[in-house]
C-alpha cells in the first residue's frame, strides 16, 4: 500500500493507439468462455440437457417412418441440433440481462472498450457452446440411434451455413430480448418460457406435420422452424423430404428467413439495446 | 493550474423531479474534490453526467476538455470510473480481470503493479467471488486506475468498509492524488471528505449550498467556539479569554476542559437542512 502509482508511459509523446475492436473482442471471448466453463453446474446442465432429451425422446419414439427407411429418433437428432444451435437465444437473453443487472455492462460502458467487442465476445462464446453441443448430439445419434453422417461435402456446406446463420440469427434475437426482463433474477423465467414454446411449435419435439396449420404459421416467423428444416435436410436426406409439409426442404426459403433474422436481429439490437438497468433509469 | 472539470448551469429533470437545478463547478487538475449531499440530492446524477453515463437537460459541461455528453473512446481512456456497486466477473480471478481490463487501454499500467498498489497481491489468483466486500472494492479501484487515468471518479468508495480498511483505502487514494491524478469523489462520510479532499461541495435539493476547503466550509473556522469544563459550558467568539478567566477561577488546571469548533458534520447538517 505504501508504493505509489506511476503510469507506464509517464510522458506520452504521441497519443498511444487504442486497441482494435477485433483484438478486444477476442479477449472478451476468451474471458467469457473461461468464466462459462468455471461455473461447473451450469456447464453440466447446458451440455447434458439436449443429450438427456435426445436419449429419452429417441428411446420412447423409435418407430419407423413409413416408406422412408428412417426412424423417429433420427428426426429428434435433427430437431435437437436445431435447438442446440438456438442455445444462444436463451444463453444471451438470460446472460445479458444478468450482465445488465450485476454491473458488468455499466462498468464496461465506462471504459474505452468498443461496444462491438462485447458482442463479438458473446457471439464467439455462443458459437463455441453450440458447436460442442452439436458434436455431442451427433456422436450420440450415431452411437445409439443409427444416424448416418452425410458423406458429401456439399451437404456439410449446407450444415455449415444453416448452423452459422442459425446461431447468429438466434443470438441476435437473444440479445434483443435481453432487454425485456425487468431484472437479472426474472430473466430465466421470462426467456425460458418462449424458448420452450418455440421448440414445441417448430418441430423439435413434435414432427411439424402433426401440428395444426395456424401453429406452423406462427412458428414460420421464427428462425427455429427453419433451422430444424435445414438440419433435417442434412441428416435425413432426400428420403425424408416426403415428410415435409411442402414435400421439399425449401433450402432457399431457409436461407432467406435465417438471413432476414440476422439482419433484422442486428437492427433490433442496435435500436433497442440498453447498457443500463431499469434501476439506473 | 488547468481546469479538469468545468460545469456551468447544469440541469437535469426526471419527470416532475428537478434532480439537478443549476450547478456550477470548477475542479482544478491535480485536486481531490469531494461532493457531499444526502441521498436524492442530485449528487449521483451530477457525477454520472460528468462520467458520460447520463445526458443533461441544459448547461455547459467540460471534462478534460471534452463534452461528456459525447464520450469518445480516446476520452474514456483518460477517465477512470469506480462505480457504487457491482457484482460482475465473479468467476474470474483478480489477476485475470485486471489484465483483461488493461487490454482496453492504449497505455495501461502494469497489472501486477496495480494489484500490489491496491493491496491484493496475495489474493491475485483468487476468484473475485471469493473476496470480501472490502477486497472487492479494491478490485473496483484497480479496474478504475488500470488505464492510468488523468481523472478518477470514485462513487461512495468506502461504503461498508471497516475502519482499518477505510484508513488503508484513504492512504491509497492519497498516494494517487500525490502522483497528480485528479480525483472526484462522492461520499456520505464527513471524516472521509475531511481526510482526503482539498475542496468540498455540498449539494442539497439539486443545488450547491456550500463550497470550499473542509476546514473553512460554511464559515466553520470563524464560527463560535464552545468551551466546556466540569460544571459549565459557554459559546463564545473569544475562547482564549474564557479559558484565561477559567484558569484564574480554578486557580490553575481547569477540570475536563475542551474547546471545540463545530465539526464538519454539524456544519454539513446545518447546510442540508437550511
Amino acid at each position: 500500500m505504501s508504493q505509489t502509482i506511476v503510469p507506464d508511459a509517464a510522458l506520452p509523446v504521441a497519443p498511444a493507439k487504442l486497441p482494435s475492436p477485433v483484438r478486444t473482442g477476442l479477449s472478451r471471448a476468451a474471458l467469457e468462455t473461461r468464466m462459462f466453463f468455471r461455473e461447473r453446474d451450469a456447464v453440466i446442465f447446458t451440455f447434458s440437457f439436449p443429450i438427456i432429451l435426445l436419449v429419452i425422446f429417441g428411446s420412447i419414439f423409435a418407430d419407423d417412418l413409413e416408406g422412408t427407411g428412417l426412424n423417429v429418433s433420427q428426426l429428434y437428432v435433427a430437431g435437437l441440433i436445431g435447438s442446440a444451435a438456438m442455445t444462444g437465444f436463451q444463453n444471451l437473453g438470460i446472460g445479458i440481462a444478468m450482465d445488465r443487472d450485476d454491473g458488468t455492462l455499466k462498468r464496461l460502458a465506462g471504459t474505452p472498450m468498443p461496444p462491438a467487442a462485447y458482442f463479438v465476445g458473446k457471439a464467439l462464446n455462443t458459437l463455441l457452446i453450440s458447436f460442442v453441443q452439436v458434436v455431442i448430439l451427433l456422436a450420440i445419434g450415431v452411437a445409439l440411434f443409427e444416424l448416418e453422417l452425410p458423406a458429401e461435402v456439399s451437404t456439410w456446406l449446407t450444415f455449415a451455413w444453416v448452423f452459422v446463420l442459425g446461431v447468429f440469427g438466434s443470438s441476435l434475437l437473444g440479445i434483443a430480448v435481453s432487454s425485456l426482463p425487468r431484472s437479472g433474477k426474472s430473466a430465466s423465467a421470462v426467456i425460458a418460457m418462449p424458448f420452450v414454446v418455440l421448440q414445441f411449435i417448430s418441430g423439435v419435439f413434435i414432427p411439424i406435420s402433426q401440428l395444426p396449420e395456424w401453429l406452423v404459421r406462427i412458428a414460420s416467423f421464427f428462425p427455429l422452424k427453419w433451422m430444424c428444416q435445414g438440419f433435417r435436410s442434412v441428416f435425413l436426406g432426400e428420403a425424408g423430404a416426403t415428410l415435409e409439409l411442402a414435400e421439399s426442404y425449401e433450402l432457399d426459403r431457409v436461407a432467406l428467413v435465417l438471413g432476414a433474422w440476422v439482419i433484422g436481429g442486428l437492427v433490433l439490437c442496435l435500436t433497442t439495446f440498453r447498457w443500463k438497468s431499469r434501476r439506473d433509469g | 493550474m488547468t481546469t479538469a472539470v468545468k460545469v456551468r448551469g447544469l440541469t437535469k429533470r426526471y419527470g416532475d423531479v428537478q434532480a439537478v437545478g443549476g450547478i456550477d463547478l470548477d475542479i482544478k487538475a491535480g485536486e481531490v474534490f469531494a461532493i457531499l449531499g444526502p441521498n436524492g440530492a442530485g449528487k449521483s446524477t451530477t457525477v454520472e453526467i460528468l462520467e458520460g453515463y447520463r445526458r443533461r437537460d441544459a448547461g455547459e459541461v467540460s471534462v478534460l476538455g471534452t463534452d461528456p455528453g459525447r464520450p469518445t473512446r480516446e476520452w474514456r481512456s483518460r477517465v477512470g470510473v469506480v462505480l457504487q456497486t457491482a457484482d460482475d466477473v465473479a468467476e474470474a480471478t483478480v489477476r485475470e480481470t485486471v489484465r483483461h481490463f488493461a487490454g482496453y487501454y492504449p497505455a495501461a499500467m502494469d497489472p501486477d503493479q496495480v494489484i500490489e498498489q491496491v493491496g491484493l497481491t496475495d489474493k491475485a489468483d483468487k476468484r473475485i467471488r471469493e473476496l470480501s466486500g472490502g477486497q472487492r472494492r479494491r478490485v473496483d479501484v484497480a479496474l478504475g486506475v488500470i488505464g492510468g487515468p488523468e481523472l478518477l471518479f470514485l462513487d461512495e468508495p468506502t461504503t461498508g468498509f471497516d475502519p482499518e480498511a477505510r484508513r488503508q483505502f484513504w492512504e491509497l487514494i492519497g498516494n494517487m492524488a500525490h502522483q497528480g491524478t485528479t480525483i472526484v469523489l462522492t461520499t456520505h462520510y464527513l471524516d472521509e471528505a475531511e481526510a482526503l479532499a482539498d475542496r468540498v461541495a455540498v449539494i442539497a435539493k439539486g443545488r450547491i449550498v456550500a463550497e470550499g476547503e473542509p476546514a473553512t466550509l460554511g464559515g466553520r473556522a470563524t464560527a463560535k467556539a464552545t468551551v466546556r469544563w466540569a460544571g459549565g459550558s459557554l459559546e463564545t467568539d473569544t475562547p482564549t479569554e474564557t479559558v484565561l478567566e477559567l484558569t484564574r477561577r480554578f486557580d490553575g488546571e481547569i477540570p475536563e476542559l475542551t474547546v471545540t469548533r463545530p465539526s464538519l458534520e454539524e456544519i454539513y447538517l446545518r447546510l442540508i437542512e437550511g
